[in-house]
This record gives structure tokens, sequence and C-alpha cells, in this order.
């Protein structure tokens, strides 16, 4: 595709993106309003994803894209293949190998290193969004620092359910400043959030870019008697053993028999290469 | 043994070789042509010019024959080709009172200078099936007249000299462009019609129905609807004087309104605005309708709390390509918030039945 730039993007619109990034850097959490274009995949399937990647990566630099953990979804696929032939740069499956990671709904259970950036697809990046519909009056509460209602809607929570019943874009408070949807990543994630690597979000179509530079303190919203907890289901992984990682349950037939494998497909098959070994993974191996 | 699923490459290519297939039909039926479809279809490339925000009729045929029909899709192959083109610089306002019309009709006057065009319209015809198109479709040539060669003015000047239609100052702000800049909210009317004019035709025609049923009624006439042709003027550093760079089809509504005057404004009638590219009807009528409604707090109308004098709502759901590709992305695989959404929910149900069982237990 020699039609079109470098990542495709031209460079007058990487330039705007990267600014927004830059202030997206210098206040972190803080949700810049960014002139989102319309690319050639739909809003909703990664647009804001994709143009921050397109805006960060070089050609020097080694992509990887996962959705709901994995590289081998359709869309990663999809998306992976677009910078292929956008800007043909390297693409991995590793984690390790990887400099940009462009996700979807997942962080990885590997830990990331300052030289790696990790890009974020956001659907909604407001996290008042569904307790006050309206951007006027949320960016007001934000610049007031007037999070009384996200409270007001954990406590509820409790009151009416014993338990804070948020299982995924579970609200953070970032730098102790904004609070943030850290995207649709399962709460079990929400630790990981501190990280050495710089983490960039990318909502398209609500035109919003957003940041935590790394080493920046990020904390789940909570109540010292309700402590925040990140829950996984509790098993161990049936292929690789892992006792640590983020689990999808896969129905395995008619009766309803469950077996539970690694979300992350990438630290699934480097722990089997390494040796490990889960409760139905020998099966396989007999 | 389970065997995580694999081949999400090979499967979205063959999905991709079965989908041309399908979008050719059977091969023993020619194929259709941009040209045809160009001719043919020609309120269908309108609306694909119009939502699309790129005037090029044979990009607007191929995206409707690539798409399928779905013309949705097709604006969002026309908007995705956009957005790659470079700006080389802005065309002068064009000038619709020197437009060359096909159509021009006013329902507030019997007849008025440059009087009353039907032009082809759908308006009189009776809606029954013409089975003879089925067999062929030639049709003798229409009658012809001399054009006329002079300006057509607009309606609404001749209102003006009576003071009693609002005014509307010319201009020399830029206005914004929102597909440079963000939106954001308080918007102003540049954006808003922007938005509109691109704006998915069912979204604003809803819109506009719902001020005529009461939500923020305002009875609206049709001061002037004029379909044709105007010139587009470039100025050109190089020269020192702007040239003709071509010519585009527009139809432009503008509504009189009636207006009983507020707290600020005196009592005179108001307008909307609508102008679409190609022959769109019905998409400018709607357009006007809903900008009249949005203008209420310049006016220093009353916020009644409809929907279509909300301009945070209506801008922000106007645009189909946005719409379609957030609703349609629940397609998407979302098996780690679900599963995350199962483990709460069994761990609710757990200490639901906990919390029920010593209470039946006293009982």
């Amino acid at each position: 595709m020699n039609e079109y730039n470098f990542a495709y993007l031209d460079e007058q619109t990487k330039r705007m993106i990267r600014r927004a990034i830059l202030k997206a850097l210098a206040v972190p959490g803080y949700q810049v309003p960014f002139a989102s274009r319309e690319m050639p995949m739909p809003y909703g399937w990664g647009t804001g994803g994709v143009q921050v990647s397109a805006a960060t990566l070089t050609p020097e630099d080694t992509f990887k894209v996962i959705d709901q953990g994995a590289d081998d979804t359709t869309n990663a696929v999809s998306i992976r293949k677009f910078f292929e032939n956008t800007a043909g740069v390297k693409t991995t499956e590793e984690t390790e190998k990887a400099t940009v990671i462009q996700t979807r709904h997942r962080t990885p259970e590997a830990k990331l290193r300052k030289d790696q950036i990790i890009v974020y697809q956001v659907p909604i990046p407001e996290p008042l969004r569904f307790l006050e519909p309206r951007e006027t009056e949320t960016r007001k509460m934000h610049s007031l620092e007037e999070y009384g209602l996200m409270h007001v809607k954990l406590y509820e929570d409790i009151s009416q359910h014993g338990a804070i019943s948020t299982a995924y874009a579970y609200p953070v408070k970032v730098s102790d400043r904004y609070v943030m949807d850290p995207s649709p990543i399962p709460k079990f994630d929400n630790p990981k959030l501190e990280m050495d690597a710089i983490q960039l979000f990318g909502a398209g179509r609500e035109q919003r870019i957003y940041a935590v530079p790394p080493h920046t303190k990020v904390v789940s919203l909570d109540f010292e008697d309700y402590p925040f907890e990140a829950t996984k289901a509790d098993h161990p992984c049936d292929l690789c053993g892992a006792e640590d990682s983020y689990l999808d349950e896969v129905i395995m037939d008619d009766a309803g028999n469950r077996m539970f494998v690694c979300s992350d497909t990438d630290y699934c098959r480097s722990r089997r290469e390494a040796g490990h070994v889960g409760r139905l993974a020998e099966e396989n191996a007999a | 043994m389970y065997v995580a699923v694999k081949g999400g490459e090979t499967a979205i290519e063959n999905a991709h070789a079965w989908l041309a297939e399908e979008r050719r039909g059977a091969t023993d039926i020619d194929e259709l042509s941009i040209a045809q479809i160009r001719e043919q279809l020609g309120l269908a490339v309108n609306r694909v010019m119009a939502e699309g925000s790129l005037y090029d009729p044979d990009l607007a045929a191929l995206a409707i024959k690539q798409s399928r029909g779905d013309l949705i899709e097709a604006i969002f192959l026309i908007r995705a080709y956009r957005t790659t083109l470079p700006r080389f610089g802005y065309s002068k306002p064009v000038k619709t009172d020197e437009m060359a019309c096909d159509r021009r009709i006013s329902a507030t006057f019997k007849d008025a200078p440059g009087g009353q065009v039907l032009g082809p319209t759908f308006d009189y015809t009776h809606r029954l099936l013409d089975f003879k198109l089925a067999a062929e479709g030639e049709v003798p040539a229409a009658p012809t007249a001399q054009p006329r060669t002079e300006a057509t003015p607009h309606i609404t000047e001749f209102l003006k000299g009576e003071d009693i239609i609002q005014d509307e100052p010319a201009s020399d702000t830029t206005p914004g462009d929102l597909t440079r800049e963000p939106m954001e909210f308080p918007s102003n009317r540049p954006l808003r019609l922007q938005s509109l004019t691109r704006g998915d035709e069912g979204f604003v025609l809803g819109m506009a129905y719902s001020t005529q049923r009461g939500y923020a009624r305002n009875h609206a006439f049709v001061g002037e609807l004029r379909i044709g042709k105007v010139a587009v003027e470039m100025d050109i550093p190089e020269l020192g004087f702007a040239i003709d760079i071509g010519e585009i089809e527009l139809t432009e509504c503008e509504t009189v309104n009636q207006f009983k005057g507020s707290k600020t404004e005196p009592p005179q009638f108001t307008r909307g605005y609508g102008l679409v590219f190609g022959q769109s009807e019905r998409k400018s009528i709607a357009m006007a309708l809903v900008d009249r409604a949005l203008r209420w707090e310049e006016l220093g109308e009353d916020n009644l709390g409809a929907p279509a004098q909300d301009e945070e709502f209506v801008l922000s759901h106007a645009d189909n390509i946005q719409a379609t590709g957030f609703l349609e992305h629940i397609k998407l695989p979302h098996y780690v918030d679900f599963q995350s959404e199962l483990e709460l929910v069994r761990k609710l149900r757990r200490e639901a039945e906990e919390r029920m069982q010593p209470k039946e237990a006293a009982e």
C-alpha cells in the first residue's frame, strides 16, 4: 500500500495526535480532545488505538496486537495486518519482543519494560458517562475534582449487592487527581496499571486521548471497609497451570464441562514452552 | 482436548472472498457499471456524497457498487477515503443566489420573481408501481423551455424590506471545521450546520419530525427550496484572483418560522437553513427544521427539554458512521468482560443465598 503515508496517517495528522499524546502524558488521567480522523475500520473497533499507534510507531518498532489477551482474535489479526501493510513494521506475538503493544480489554501478564509502550483501545473514555450522559457536565465535574457521584454509585452498589458491582472498566484515580476509565480491562488488571512502560489510551469516536506515564500512582476506587479486590476465576490455567493469570472459561462439550485457560495467549505459550503443565495439557501430550 | 481457536487470518480472507462473490451476484446477469449507478441511481449517489462529505459522483457510485447498495457502508468508504486527501485550501463561499435552478419552489408566496419551477420531482407522482419499467426503461424526451439566464433572488430577500424576518448579518469570520477540530460543547451554528449536513438522513428526519409533532414545536413554512448547480471559486495565490474550479449541485432550503417574540427579540419570522450536496430535498428541509430548533438560545426562547433543542444530544448522535461503528462493535469478542461479569454475578448470587439462608432457618 505505497499510495499511503507510513502508518497510513499523513504527517500533519500524526503531529496533531503526538501533541495530544504529549499533553496527555503531562496531565496524567486527563482526557485530551483530539481531532480524530475517520479510519478505514469502523469507529468502536479500535480507531482510537490505531491512531495512537500510527502516531507512535517508527520504522524500527516491533508491533504486537492483542484483543481479549489473544493475538489471534479476528480484530487483532485485522489491526496487525493493517500496520503490516501500511507501516511495514515487524510484528510479533511475543510480549517480550514488542516495543509497541496495542491492546483491547487486557493488560499483558508479563511485566512491561520502560522501553515499551502499550496502547489501549477505549470505547467510552469518560468514567462518569453512565452517571451523567452530558459531556458538558462531566468535564465540569473533572475540572472541579467533583467525584462525589462516583463514590455514591460505589456506595449504592455495596448497600444493594454487598459488593461493588463493577467487574471491568473499574474506575481509578490517577496521580491523586483525575478519575480515569482504564478501558474495559477486567479489574484483575488494575494493579498492573502502575508500571514501567508508557500507557496511552485512544478513543477515536469520542475524540479523546489520555495517558498514564511510567511509575504514576494509580489507585482503584474503594472504601476502607470494602477494599478493592482484583479477582479472577478461582482455578489454575488448565493448559499451563498458572495460578496468577486471568482466565477465560471455555465450554467444552454438550454436558457443559468447562475448562479455564489463560486469556493472555503469549503468557500461556511461554509457560508451556518452559515446561509448565496444566490439568488438561497432559492428555494432549499423551 | 481443547485447542484454542486459531486461524483468524484464514477465516478473514475466506470471508472476504465470499463477500466479493456475493457482491457480484449471479454471473449470468450483466455487471453494473459505475456509469449506470451514477446516472440511474443518482439520488443514492447524492446521499453518499452528502453524508460522505465528498463531492465526487463517480467515487460515490463506486462506493455504492462496492458496498452492495448498503448506503451507510458506501458513506463509510467515502469518509475513509476523504480523510486521506490533503487540503489544498478552502473555496470562497458558494453563491446560491446565483444558482442555475433546476427546481425552485416557495410555499409562502404564490409567485415571486424567478417563478415556481417544479423541476424533476416525485412530488405529484402517484406512487403506483410502473410495471412497464420492469420490461424496459426507455422514456420519451421531456419537453424543454428556454432556461432563465438571470439570477434567481432568494425569497427571504423580499421579506427583509419589511423588517419582518430576522436578519442574518453577513460575517467574514472563518467558521470552524468539524473534520479538523474535536467537537466541543457548547458548539456554534457553523459547526451545527456542518454536522447536520453530513448527519444521517434518517436521524435528521426523525429529529425534524419530532419538532413538527410538538417536541419544541416551531411551525415551519418552506420559504424556499432550490436545487441546481453553483460555481465553486477558489483564490489562487499564484494568480492573485479567484477562478472557477468546477460546479456542484446543491439543495438549499430556507424555512420561515412563526415566532411570537421572546424576552430579547421582537415578534418576527425566524429562519432555519439547510444546504446539502446533490438533490437531497428531504434532508435539506429536515436540516432546516432542526437548525431552527437548535437556535432557541440565540432567539431567547425557552428550553422545553425537547430532544431537537439539545445540541449535545443531536450532534453527538447524528453521525451514522460513528453510530454504526459503535453499534456493530458489540459483535467483537467481549469474553474477558463477560468472564468478569460471570464471576461477579456468581459471587453476588452466592452472597445473596447466604443472606437468605439463616432467615429461612429461623422461620
